[in-house]
């Protein structure tokens, strides 16, 4: 695996008066109901992960699962109460203010929920805004946000104001301000969540053409599964303030490490999570009919393909050898017969 | 026994009303006891006790201790009047450079800073008012007498009432467009022709001082109590009482401490102005999403760049306000600092008033009327107008109102320059009407206000004499009735049942103050005439805010009628209520009442107006008819909020009755009053300001936590 960018150790945010008191008293074992009775909110509880170089790890959970706030903590927005967060290797709980300052200058962007424009700027003025700030020069720094305004589609309106903006174009705003500086790690907290379903799935496009350009480090936070399972290289799923489980989306559908996992993805089409490769018969390779698909196709995509074939179909990998084989009434399985186990 | 489980709070209330009366009527009136006309201090009588605190000596009349408590803080107003004058001729003496005399020189510390600044502000003013009006202090200050003498040509022409008038229009359209443009116009030019451009100008001048002074300490100590905890907590008590105390009582502390003039007024102003932006500073500061905050951060704004950048634009509308409030209560200072010898129009006002001219005192009282209108309306628009995006306008689009004023001003000078031929030997029209030059309608009114006097003279004075001794009389006596002890259980008493045991503390801390300071007495006058208004005003208020609100073009237009009224300041108020009940004590009640009542028919209104309308829908999908729907939905709903009237209506009614004291009343203010030409009154007057302003605390202690509770459970928090 390439390098590590983000990486927490048990990391415990904890919301209330006396929470590093009760935190080291209860030495790591934090339980969220005992901590509510004494007036404490657990925010984040025991996080440990790594998010490597160019990965997109999304972040699921119902509300007030402790998301934002893990978000908030590696941006060093809030302190964590407990544990260690690294950035590129540098421990972020150790700089100083100005190191911080340098830090988010230079290496990080966030996209905010509730867009968060400033609303005495115009687009152009709030996208350069990161930019002024750093110092940059007027002249410089506007027509950088131009090209911004111009990535996520928004030239001809650089000179509105957010508040004559609608809701995805206000969005798109906070999107290319968080670019503006050409950050190495990007934090989105439900970018998209405020938007029609119509211009949602544009924007989510946008998003991936935008990633396999800029290829950065993504920590990305959605309700959304099936956004999740459009963007995702691995999802981490919270449920109070506990990460119960991050891994591939394939394997959180198919190996739910905890009940709750299981309740969270049962509704997932599996045909839209699962690839070739997940389903296919690796052992048989002969016999084959004329449609090869690639063992990274997700089922979806090459389902309708598959059922109109008689004989086996083959799979190949991306250098055209016959890695194994698959039945057209395993595709039907898949799709109808695992939710049917499930429930 | 059930009614008891069912309403167990008005049992209580029931049992604490009776313990009052019990309490009344279990102690009697002392025989020696009368109403104290004089001040105890300066009543030298053998029937006085005396007592020494701190080397102070007290003066006063015992009576037994339920009846009436002993002044136990009355050193406080003497060692207060001590402390300063100690403070500022002895504290701390220290060796100051002298320019006059070329030497060093030992003077107080508090002396030099106080003189200091009062050169300053004085500096300002005059700077500001030449300005305006021409003079020439301010080069003398640069430079001597002698060199002036030298080059006589060197003073300060001042501005040509057009330019002025020209230059408020204009701005005028900048901020909101063509009507208040015309507005303005209209009101400089009413002015001018009226001859009250002098003072005018120089009110203004020191509304130009005050102001901008008070914005900047106020938005300063706002941001520093948005960011600190420890900040906030040692300002609030003061704003508390800053905010009900009587703007009149600070007045005399001032006079001690920067003497008679405009720079005292400017500086006592800021006292006052400083605190409605201070909160108006944290309230917008506060207002702002956490998240365009964190945006600021994540953008790595430092500290100062995310308040200049972030918080302080992103807060500007409450800003704004802060800065309408500010003008507001400067202006409204400007007239009541004719006490200590401000110059302008509240100058000529009070001096009308004390020759009984109420044609002149009306004039001029127009004229303030105007000024803080137009003030008000311009801050409010800027206040309201959006920042436009001027980069894809012309040069000439873009300057266009600069262009204009520019053109305006060549134009002035012209016409003024014309003016000089055309106005040989008189007065130049064109450039500054005098004051008293103008057109007066004082004769007019004058013979208006005589005539009213000898038609209905007997039906006013029948009136009046019904009032006094029928209502008046006898409601005051009831007040002065109450034993101290009693009213101090109701007073702690409601306390408790309205907010347990801390808004008793408070409470009874509050009162205490009151009944152990010498002025018991008064602040029962004071209360009764205040309870008298506050009851009427509430009354009509009321009243007229429902019918008002029957109509949606009726309630926006009466919201205005408040609102324009209520930028009047209260001295102004004075001035038809003598005109028809000469000076007497129904004058100083009506007017508390017509002040008063503005706030209870805009917090009726309001209250009305927030009530869902979802609930309406709901409510007549139902089946009730209005009179139903407003009994039994909306003024349930409402209430809370006409509460909050009440409370703004009971501190209206008590600022009113204190500078009613001008009109001669006996209570508090008349102490005020008296303590602004006592060279003893520094520590009286503040003392007495703090009586009052109490009185207005223990109300709206009471009534908030009403609100606050009632609201809660309400489920509209
Ligand atoms: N500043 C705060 N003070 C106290 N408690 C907080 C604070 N911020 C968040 N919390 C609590 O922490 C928990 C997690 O909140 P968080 O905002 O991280 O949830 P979330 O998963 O982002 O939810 P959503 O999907 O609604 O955005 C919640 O119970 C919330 O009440
Ligand atoms: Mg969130």
């Amino acid at each position: 695996m390439s390098e590590t960018v983000i990486k927490c150790e048990s990391v415990y945010k904890i919301f209330g008066e006396n929470a590093k008191k009760m935190l080291e008293e209860s030495n790591g074992n934090v339980d969220a109901k005992t901590f509510q009775e004494r007036g404490c909110i657990v925010g984040v509880n025991n996080a440990s992960f790594e998010v490597a170089k160019g990965e997109m790890l999304v972040v699921m959970g119902l509300s007030g699962s402790g998301k934002s706030t893990l978000l908030r903590c590696i941006s060093r927005l809030t302190d964590a109460t407990g544990g260690k967060i690294f950035i590129e290797g540098q421990d972020l709980l150790e700089l100083n203010n100005k190191e911080l300052i340098e830090l988010r200058r230079n290496k990080m962007g966030m996209v905010f929920q509730s867009f968060a424009l400033l609303p005495h700027k115009t687009v152009v003025e709030n996208i350069a805004f990161p930019l002024q700030i750093k110092g940059t020069n007027t002249e410089e720094s506007i027509s950088r946000a131009m090209e911004m305004v111009k990535l996520v589609g928004l030239d001809g309106r650089e000179n509105y104001f957010p508040r004559e903006l609608s809701g995805g174009q206000q969005q798109r705003v906070g999107i290319a301000r968080s670019l503006a500086v050409e950050p190495d790690i990007w934090f989105l907290d439900e970018p998209f969540s405020a938007l029609d379903p119509l211009i949602r799935k544009e924007m989510q496009d946008e998003f991936l053409r935008l990633q396999e350009k800029l290829q950065k480090t993504i920590m990305f936070i959605t309700h959304d599964f099936d956004e999740a399972l459009k963007l995702a290289d691995r999802i981490a799923i919270m449920k109070d303030g506990i990460i119960e489980q991050l891994d591939t989306p394939a394997n959180i559908v198919l190996n739910p490490a905890t009940e709750y996992v299981r309740k969270f993805t049962e509704e997932v089409p599996r045909e839209k999570v699962l690839i070739i490769e997940d389903v296919m018969d690796a052992s048989s390779k002969d016999n084959l009919g004329d449609l090869k698909v690639s063992k990274d196709e997700i089922i979806e995509n090459v389902a309708e393909k598959i059922l109109t074939q008689e004989k086996l179909v083959g799979v190949i990998d991306s250098n055209n050898n016959i890695v194994g084989s698959i039945k057209p009434s395993k595709i039907i399985d898949t799709v109808f017969g695992g939710r049917k186990n499930g429930s | 026994m059930e009614y008891l489980k069912k309403y167990p709070k008005l049992f209580q209330w029931l049992f604490l009303l009776i313990v009052f009366f019990a309490l009344c009527f279990a102690i009697d009136v002392p025989e020696t006891y009368k109403f104290i006309r004089g001040q105890a201090e300066f009543v030298k009588d053998p029937n006085q006790s005396v007592y020494f605190f701190l080397g102070k000596e007290v003066r006063y009349y015992a009576f037994d201790v339920f009846w009436r408590l002993p002044p136990l803080l009355g050193w406080l107003p003497i060692w207060i009047n001590d402390s300063l004058f100690f403070l500022m001729n002895e504290w701390m003496p220290m060796e100051f450079w002298n320019e006059d005399t070329q030497e060093f020189k030992t003077r107080p510390l508090l002396l030099e800073i106080s003189r200091n600044l009062t050169s300053f502000m004085t500096f300002l003013i005059e700077l500001i008012r030449e300005i305006l009006l021409g003079g020439l202090e301010t080069i003398v200050a640069f430079t001597s007498w002698d060199f002036i003498d030298a080059y006589p040509w060197l003073e300060l022409p001042g501005l040509p009432w057009t330019i002025v008038a020209a230059g408020a229009a204009i701005l005028s359209y900048k901020l909101s467009g063509k009507g208040l443009a015309l507005f303005a116009g209209l009101t400089m030019i009413y002015i001018s022709i009226f001859g009250q451009w002098k003072p005018s100008m120089q009110t203004l001048s020191f509304i130009l001082v005050a102001a901008p002074l008070s914005f900047i300490f106020g938005l300063g100590l706002g941001i520093a109590a948005y960011k600190s905890k420890r900040v906030e907590k040692a300002l609030y008590p003061i704003l508390l009482v800053m905010q009900t105390m009587p703007q009149y009582a600070v007045l005399v502390p001032a006079l001690v401490l920067f003497g008679v003039g405009d720079h005292a007024a400017v500086i006592i102003t800021m006292v006052v102005a400083v605190p409605p932006m201070i909160l108006l500073t944290i309230l917008g500061l506060r207002a702002i999403p956490p998240e365009v905050i964190e945006a600021g951060r994540m953008s790595g704004c430092t500290n100062w760049q995310l308040m200049f950048k972030v918080l302080i634009p992103t807060a500007r509308r409450d800003i704004l306000i802060g800065v309408n409030q500010v003008i507001m209560v400067c202006f409204s200072m400007a007239v009541i600092s004719a006490f200590i010898g401000a110059k302008g129009l509240g100058f000529n006002l009070l001096l009308a008033l004390n020759q009984l001219n109420i044609g002149l005192a009306l004039e001029a009282g127009l004229c303030i009327s105007l000024i803080a209108i137009l003030l008000d309306k311009m801050s409010l628009a800027w206040a309201n107008k959006q920042t436009d995006y001027f980069g894809n306008l012309t040069f000439f689009q873009r300057n266009k109102n600069v262009i204009f004023f520019a053109a305006s001003f060549v134009i002035g000078i012209i016409l003024a320059y014309v003016g000089t031929f055309i106005f040989k030997g008189s007065f130049n029209y064109l450039f500054e009407i005098p004051h008293n030059k103008g057109i007066s309608t004082a004769d007019f009114w004058n013979k208006g206000v005589d005539w009213i006097f000898d038609t209905f003279f007997v039906y006013i004075k029948a009136f009046n004499t019904w009032l006094i001794q029928d209502v008046l009389q006898p409601m005051r006596a009831l007040y002065l009735r109450m034993p101290a002890v009693a009213t101090l259980v109701l007073a702690v008493g409601a306390g408790y049942l309205i907010g347990g045991f801390r808004s008793a503390l408070v409470v009874a801390a509050l009162t205490l103050f009151i009944a152990l300071s010498p002025w018991w007495d008064r602040a029962l006058v004071t209360l009764y005439m205040a309870t008298f208004g506050v009851v009427i005003s509430c009354l009509i208020g009321f009243t007229v805010g429902t019918l008002c609100f029957q109509n949606k073009k009726s309630a926006a237009f009466m919201l205005g009628v408040c609102d324009i009224f209520q930028t009047f300041p209260s001295f102004v108020y004075l001035i038809p209520v003598m005109m028809l009940f000469g000076i007497t004590d129904t004058s100083v009640l009506i007017a508390v009442i017509v002040y008063a009542t503005i706030p209870a028919t805009r917090y009726t209104i309001e209250g009305l107006r927030s009530v869902p309308v979802g609930l309406h829908e709901a409510a007549t999908m139902s089946g009730v008819n209005k009179f139903q729907r407003l009994t039994k939905i909306e003024f349930p709903l409402a209430f809370p909020h006409m509460m909050l009237g009440l409370n703004q209506t009971i501190v209206f009614a008590l600022f009113m009755v204190i500078i009613g004291a001008f009109i001669g009343t006996e209570d508090l203010g008349q102490y005020i009053l008296k303590a602004l030409s006592d060279k003893n009154g520094a520590g009286i007057g503040l003392t007495l300001g703090i009586c009052v302003a109490f009185i207005g605390l223990i109300f709206d202690n009471l009534i908030r936590t009403w609100v606050g509770k009632r609201k809660k459970h309400l489920g509209i928090a």
